[in-house]
């Protein structure tokens, strides 16, 4: 069966129909939308079970014909890291559709556009991460810009046409750093037996050390502003606070991982020596993504800013799990994109629910919600708490994967980002605090708590959270070998522990 | 003396002659169909003419000939790709300019003068544009398959009087249309003198007018290399001139805001189709051999349009003159497509001349639609909220800037894409890099306007939008789709333009 292009299609046929129907019928097009995400959430799930965890080749492979003069292909294939990125994403879609059931009102354009947006998106995020042919997945890459462009500056609030516009330019430009990288490989496959962009055989190409740093940075720019990692960062938080927290969720929760996927899809798979070279540089500015992040994440007054700057730290994480080059830290990166997309999807999600009920998204206008809305402020709390990595809870998991990976051969890197996790509790016990504890502020005495509905949205992203932070062994059986394939084929082997081995 | 009745192969020449005879035709009309009748009757057989003629482009493709007009013309796949695409840019044109809204009733008054509002009251329509789009066209024809400097020179003439004439035509602003189709006019006169000189130098070094002849010479290099240089100097000055590259860019902005729009739009598409025809043939094929004069001049001025193009498209305020800067921008994209002087790159290059073409002539019927009472609105701070008013004209637009911008799943992207890796495979590596980068700063300028469309908020006294006329629409619709196709699925077109591009010498 060919799996992965009926999820493509799925959404794509989802938003034919809501693009089909009458303009005044929103609830159509929601419930339409709803529809689709659960069809497609339950497709991938029956996809995920027919995956080989043992087999580190791709799977589900497909391959179709698509401009033959310039060796393109509609090439689709997963590994263990792109099935359990397409799984977060998908999950995560009917998820943002029942948790934003009213947010697309506030937007220029009518609802209808809204969901037709959110499900092309959809096929977008499933295709970048399936993508095998490289031109396949950088029209996809550069294509999904246009719709979460529209929906952040047309459903988004204060700033948000800038906000749209500053995301949209500092990915284009990344895009086309790496456009200019992409033409030189194609041309150099040409050289060396025949234009192609099959992943595979771009990875044999031979090229000089210069070239390949060259060519290294190209991809790697644009993945670090895609990811982002500082410096490369500045477009996140406006992005973030402007856009409805459903897309936030999207942007931050998968679109992101599009760079950090990226970095260990074709940055390690494609130039493997540059890499190397690059390796030292990158770790810095991981490490300091972490401690900058939380440090911004500490002053941050907007509670929507606070939780992008938090993400910056995060990525931070997943990116020194990348290339510390250790199978543990490559596992916990893995791991800790899928828990990162879940806490946030969390905290975005119950921030917004929080803003909508008292029309501020300052934090010191909360407070005290712990007695009014106790089911929100729990909600809260417990994403937060995996924010923070707190033992028991998923993203604690993936951190310490993450960690442990980087000290064998890291060591100072790592301390200093342990650093990062005591910095992550006073972002996240401070809002806590200010929002949730004390006594109520003046005004807030009536907001209502959470309904069933959002309820229901909120109660499987919890579920994912706590289940996983207990027994991750599922999700990591599925993740372990690919990350060891991917750290043996870059030639290293994981370090022996010096210390405590007599 | 004796004269030999010259050899002409009909069939070959059937799609220049068919759309001269159309022109012809159309000048009887003028003169013996009553008024009421004229619009109508000149409609109909300009674009039954061109149609024909695209028929008979179409019946002739896989010919080849360098005999076809006593050896003056060359018929060729190249020949075929470029005729085909000046005449479907020259289809979608043709139903913009049937709106003679846009055209003055009488263009031999004065502005303003009683003569004027007299031809306005009586309800008159130039309907000369017909037969002179007819003539234009036919001229741009002949411009890419021209194989002598003589035929090349007349070719040049005979797309360019009637492109004087009607950038003047222009009903509202006509101070602003005379002065933009007198510089048109004076600056493309200049332009010819180079071409001449040129073309004189060539002879000299050569002793040859055809391009055959003058190629021998470059390949045994036995002519004196200095005529050589100044005659490839002049004559690709005149080239430029007509493409629009820096700097010999300084007539565009005027003459497309000046001139009519819809006149604007087929002279921007057609006539760099015809201009970089004639160019790909002459550097692809005569100067082939002289590579290494002639590439490094070349390269400095893409880049250097590339450039200029982006950055001052940045600060424009009227639609039209951005869509002229960003045109000359794209005069770089395309020089590159010349510099890579490989099958790759004559195949991205006409790739690339028939998606911009359509792209700029949609762009161009969108300008049309947004009027307000006094006719067009350009300037671009009341096309604030078009998105809301009319989402066609915006939705459509926004597609055409996408494409320009070289956004993925639109025909700008596979043209960049293919032009670029052409010109790096022959190892111009700071032309594609200033390519990629004056991409991103043209996005900036594309993206602005996509912004003013739809996030922000109308001014008061916002534009009203005219129910476009079913021509106009159908343009937009057409070029629209062009442009996703092309986008989404080129391979058949690539793969047709790659069998056919061959030229022959």
């Amino acid at each position: 069966m060919k799996w992965l292009s009926l999820l493509m299609l799925l959404p794509l046929a989802g938003a034919a129909i809501i693009a089909a129907l009458p303009k005044n019928n929103e609830k159509a097009a929601k419930q339409a939308a709803l529809a689709t995400t659960l069809v497609v959430m339950a497709a991938t799930i029956a996809m995920a079970v027919g995956f080989q965890r043992d087999n580190v080749d791709l799977q589900f492979v497909e391959n179709y014909a698509w401009i033959p003069s310039f060796g393109i292909n509609f090439a689709l294939g997963v590994d263990a890291i792109a099935l359990v990125l397409i799984l977060m994403s998908t999950i995560l879609a009917p998820v943002v559709v029942l948790a934003g059931w009213n947010e697309a009102h506030g937007g220029r354009w009518s609802v209808k556009t809204f969901y037709v947006l959110i499900l092309v998106l959809e096929t977008m995020m499933i295709g970048v991460f399936a993508a095998t042919d490289l031109f396949l997945f950088y029209v996809i890459f550069e294509a999904m810009l246009i719709p979460v462009y529209f929906l952040i500056g047309g459903y988004g609030s204060g700033e948000r046409s800038a906000a749209a516009v500053k995301f949209l330019l500092y990915s284009l430009f990344g895009g086309l750093l790496m456009l200019a990288s992409i033409i030189a490989l194609y041309v150099m496959s040409g050289a060396q037996g025949g234009h192609t962009f099959d992943l595979d055989k771009l990875s044999q190409l031979q090229m000089s050390s210069t070239t390949q740093n060259l060519l290294f940075l190209g991809f790697f720019i644009a993945f670090a502003i895609k990811a982002p990692v500082w410096p490369f960062h500045t477009w996140l938080p406006d992005a973030a606070k402007s856009a409805t927290p459903g897309t936030s969720v999207l942007l931050l929760g998968v679109l992101d991982k599009v760079g950090t996927f990226g970095m260990i899809r074709y940055c390690l798979t494609l130039f493997p020596e540059a890499s190397k070279t690059f390796t030292p540089l990158i770790m810095i500015l991981a490490v300091i993504s972490i401690v900058y992040g939380a440090f911004l994440a500490i002053g941050a007054k907007d509670i929507k800013r606070l939780i992008a700057y938090t993400s910056i730290s995060h990525f931070g994480f997943i990116t020194m799990g990348i290339f510390a080059m250790t199978s543990q830290a490559q596992s916990g990166a893995t791991l800790y994109m899928f828990n990162h997309g879940f806490s946030t999807a969390a905290l975005f999600l119950v921030a917004g629910w929080m803003i909508a009920r008292r029309g501020s998204s300052t934090i010191s206008e909360f407070g005290g919600l712990q007695r009014v809305t106790p089911v929100m402020a729990w909600s809260f709390f417990i994403a937060g708490m995996s924010s923070l990595a707190l033992p028991g809870l998923s993203s604690f998991v993936s951190e310490f994967l993450v960690l442990v990976g980087t000290f064998t051969r890291y060591p100072v890197h790592a301390i200093i980002a342990t650093f990062g996790i005591v910095l992550a509790a006073l972002y996240i016990l401070i809002p806590v605090q200010k929002a949730l504890h004390g006594p109520t502020t003046v005004g807030n005495e009536n907001l209502k708590d959470l309904n069933l509905r959002e309820k229901v949205a909120i109660a499987p992203v919890i579920a994912v959270i706590v289940v996983l932070g207990f027994y991750p062994s599922p999700l990591l059986n599925v993740i372990n070998p690919a990350a060891k394939h991917v750290i043996s084929q870059m030639g290293f082997t994981d370090p022996v522990p010096s210390i405590g081995d007599k | 003396m004796t004269f030999t009745a010259p050899v002409l192969s009909y069939t070959l020449l059937s799609p220049i002659l068919i759309l001269l005879g159309g022109a012809l035709i159309g000048v009887l009309v003028e003169a013996f169909i009553s008024k009421a009748l004229r619009p109508v009757v000149q409609l109909t057989l300009t674009l039954g003419t061109l149609l024909l003629s695209l028929l008979q482009v179409w019946r002739i493709r896989g010919e080849q000939s360098l005999t076809a007009a006593m050896g003056s013309l060359v018929i060729d796949g190249p020949a075929a790709l470029l005729q085909g695409s000046i005449l479907v840019i020259a289809i979608i044109s043709i139903f913009l300019i049937a709106d003679t809204e846009h055209f003055t009733p009488l263009a031999a008054a004065l502005p303003g003068s009683a003569e004027e509002r007299e031809a306005t009251q009586a309800g008159n329509q130039v309907t000369e544009v017909y037969p002179l789009t007819l003539f234009a066209v036919s001229g741009m024809m002949i411009f890419p398959i021209a194989s002598d400097l003589i035929m090349l020179f007349v070719a040049l003439e005979m797309l360019s009087l009637p492109l004087y004439l009607m950038a003047g035509l222009s009903r509202r602003r006509r101070l602003a249309s005379q002065e933009s189709a007198l510089k048109y006019f004076l600056l493309g006169s200049f332009a010819s003198a180079f071409f001449l000189f040129g073309a004189a130098y060539l002879y000299g070094y050569s002793g040859s007018i055809t391009f055959t002849g003058i190629r021998e010479s470059v390949i045994g290099g036995s002519g004196n290399d200095v005529l050589l240089l100044i005659g490839m100097a002049f004559l690709t000055i005149g080239l430029l001139f007509k493409v629009g590259a820096v700097p010999f860019h300084s007539w565009s902005p005027d003459v497309y805001q000046g001139a009519p729009t819809p006149i604007t739009a087929f002279m921007a598409a057609a006539t760099k189709v015809a201009a970089f025809g004639a160019m790909l043939r002459i550097f692809y094929t005569v100067f082939a051999n002289a590579e290494w004069s002639w590439t490094p001049i070349i390269s400095a001025i893409a880049i250097i349009s590339m450039l200029l193009g982006s950055l001052v498209a940045i600060s424009q305020r009227d639609v039209k003159r951005m869509l002229a800067y960003s045109s000359i921008a794209h005069a770089g994209f395309l020089l590159s497509g010349i510099i890579a002087l490989n099958k790759a790159g004559l195949d991205a290059t006409i790739f690339y001349l028939f998606a911009y073409g359509v792209a700029t002539v949609g762009g161009f019927a969108v300008v049309t639609l947004v009027r307000d009472s006094a006719g067009e609105v350009t300037d671009l701070n009341r096309w604030k909220g078009l998105g809301k008013r009319s989402p066609f004209a915006a939705s459509a637009f926004a597609l055409f800037l996408l494409a320009f911008a070289g956004i993925p799943l639109t025909s700008g992207f596979i043209g960049k894409f293919s032009i670029f890796s052409a010109a790096y495979e022959k190892g111009a590596t700071a032309v594609v890099i200033t390519g990629v980068l004056s991409s991103a700063i043209a996005a900036f300028f594309y993206i602005r306007v996509i912004v003013l469309m739809f996030f922000t908020d109308a001014v008061e006294d916002g534009t009203a939008v005219e129910i476009p006329s079913v021509l106009t629409r159908a343009t937009v619709v057409i070029s629209a789709v062009i442009t996703l196709v092309l986008g989404i699925y080129p391979a058949p077109v690539l793969d047709f333009i790659t069998n056919l591009a061959i030229f022959i010498r």
